[in-house]
């Protein structure tokens, strides 16, 4: 019964995926607006064969998952130390956290301008744009994490007379993962945006840059194609993130 | 040592060290203004009301794109709480329209609309309608099925349905993904007015960069920072609102 009902949902999703691109086609061959800047999805996923076929898509997408898994990187690698440190210390809570809180609620797009200012048009500036950004979920969760670590684990590290550091790593830092893995999830997605957004400014290879290429040169069909391939992009690292959420906190799952 | 003495060691003496290496010239001005110029800077375009036009250009294609994003996410969260069958099976599809960057249809919208405001909203109605929706969608799904019941026995209009049950059902939560939303909504308009829109505060933030007016870049920041915990304080607001009728 279970196998059925799985079969006949993909069924479901499948005939309205079809449904969908088959609407959107006629929308634009026998709609009302005969504007060469709506394309349907034959064309778009033609331009994506055709970029399949020559290799460039690759360039672009790589090019693209490297810029902003480096930023998502470094903003988790700082969100977590910082996280933990203003989660284990009220000291370090009291002298950090009201400048982070003036800092936070800025957009994070405008800080590129300082970037560009600080490393000019290139990778650096990229990158740090997209680890300010998305840092800040991550470091959020993590503070949250390690300040509702349950009193029972610390008292059972206290009676077992772990060391500070033996304490951090096999008490605290697991307890916390629970809080810290959605914010990575969350800074992944900002990643991805602010990637999108730096290659657009910035003129880096990348899918990003792709949309924008394909605007000034008035290509459509290449833009909506690009718009595709950042859709999916988007959609396959979010759905790995939660089944991975799933895999990691099975007593998690609704 | 008092909390409040302890929490100001950090900012005053970044501030005062900031303004102290300006002054003997270890920090380049070019780069890093110092604390009294973008004062001075951000003064001057307050009192000149360049300050205020681009405040309301943005703010103005902020809200716009937000009330569009929620009528959009609000309609359509309710539809597909109600048909079980089509939210199922659209599932894959609007996952995947959801995945694609907001920003990322600037060029789109500038082919389309041009620049200017129409541009500008529409992508922030993209950005806004999907936590709206995703909102309205679970709470949608919560409604007491029996309540339904009632009024199909009470044979009520769609509409009659719509304001007596469903609306004051889902409200509570509507709030929180418009929570969400009022944050998506100055960000994206923001970023799509340094990208390629020429008005608002994104503008005139990288107008000053391009210009070396780095003093007036920072005071822009400030603002745009005094700007986002304005929202934020706004949506905590929202949040009390909400607190009665969800529970």
């Amino acid at each position: 019964m279970r196998a059925l009902d799985i079969i006949w949902r993909m069924a479901a999703m499948v005939l309205f995926s079809l449904a969908f691109l088959a609407a959107w086609e006629l929308l634009v061959r026998f709609g009302p607006s005969r504007s060469s800047f709506f394309i349907g999805p034959i064309d778009a996923f033609a331009v994506i064969g055709r970029r399949f076929a020559d290799g460039s898509l690759f360039g672009s997408i790589g090019a693209t998952i490297a810029r902003m898994l480096g930023g998502w990187l470094l903003a988790s690698v700082i969100g977590i130390l910082l996280g933990a440190a203003i989660g284990n210390s009220r000291l370090v809570d009291r002298l950090l956290m009201p400048t982070l809180e003036a800092l936070r609620p800025l957009p994070a797009s405008a800080v590129i301008p300082v970037a560009i200012l600080v490393f000019g048009l290139n990778e650096s500036m990229s990158v740090a744009v997209i680890a300010f950004g998305s840092m800040w979920p991550v470091l959020l969760n993590t503070v949250h994490g390690f300040r509702n670590v349950p009193a029972g684990l610390r008292e059972v590290a206290a009676v077992l007379e772990m060391g500070r550091w033996r304490a951090f790593w096999t008490v605290s830092l697991p307890s916390a993962f629970v809080d810290i893995f959605p914010g990575l999830r969350t800074g992944l997605a900002l990643a991805l945006i602010l990637t999108v957004v730096t290659e657009m400014q910035a003129s880096l290879q990348g899918v990003g840059y792709d949309i924008f290429m394909a605007q000034r040169s008035y290509r459509s069909a290449d833009l909506y194609a690009a718009l595709l391939v950042i859709g999916a992009i988007g959609f396959t690292i979010n759905q790995v993130l939660l089944i991975g959420e799933r895999r990691l906190f099975p007593w998690l799952a609704r | 040592m008092n909390s409040h003495l302890i929490s100001a060691i950090v900012p005053v003496s970044l501030l005062s060290g900031w303004e102290l290496g300006s002054a003997v010239g270890a920090i380049d001005e070019t780069t890093f203004s110092r604390p009294s110029a973008i004062l001075r800077a951000g003064a001057i375009a307050a009192a000149d009301g360049s300050l205020v036009t681009a405040t309301y250009q943005t703010l103005e294609a902020a809200s716009l794109g937000l009330f569009a994003g929620t009528l959009i996410g609000v309609t359509l969260g309710i539809f597909l709480g109600l048909q079980r069958l089509v939210e199922l099976a659209s599932r894959p599809t609007l996952e995947m329209l959801r995945a694609i960057p907001a920003i990322a249809f600037t060029p789109l919208a500038l082919l389309i609309f041009g620049f200017g405001l129409t541009m500008e909203s529409t992508i922030v109605a993209y950005a806004t309608c999907w936590p709206v929706m995703i909102a309205t969608l679970a709470a949608t799904r919560r409604i007491e099925p029996r309540l339904l019941e009632v009024a199909a026995t009470l044979e009520m209009t769609a509409i009659e349905r719509l304001w007596t049950i469903i609306i004051p059902a889902v409200f509570g939560r509507v709030v929180v993904g418009l929570r969400i939303a009022i944050g998506f909504a100055l960000v994206v308009a923001v970023t799509v007015e340094i990208l390629v829109n020429p008005r608002g505060l994104g503008y005139a933030l990288i107008l000053a960069q391009q210009t070396f007016r780095t003093d007036l870049m920072y005071a822009l920041i400030v603002w745009l920072a005094v700007l986002g915990m304005i929202a934020g304080a706004l949506s905590s607001q929202l949040d009390r609102l909400s607190v009665p009728r969800s529970s």
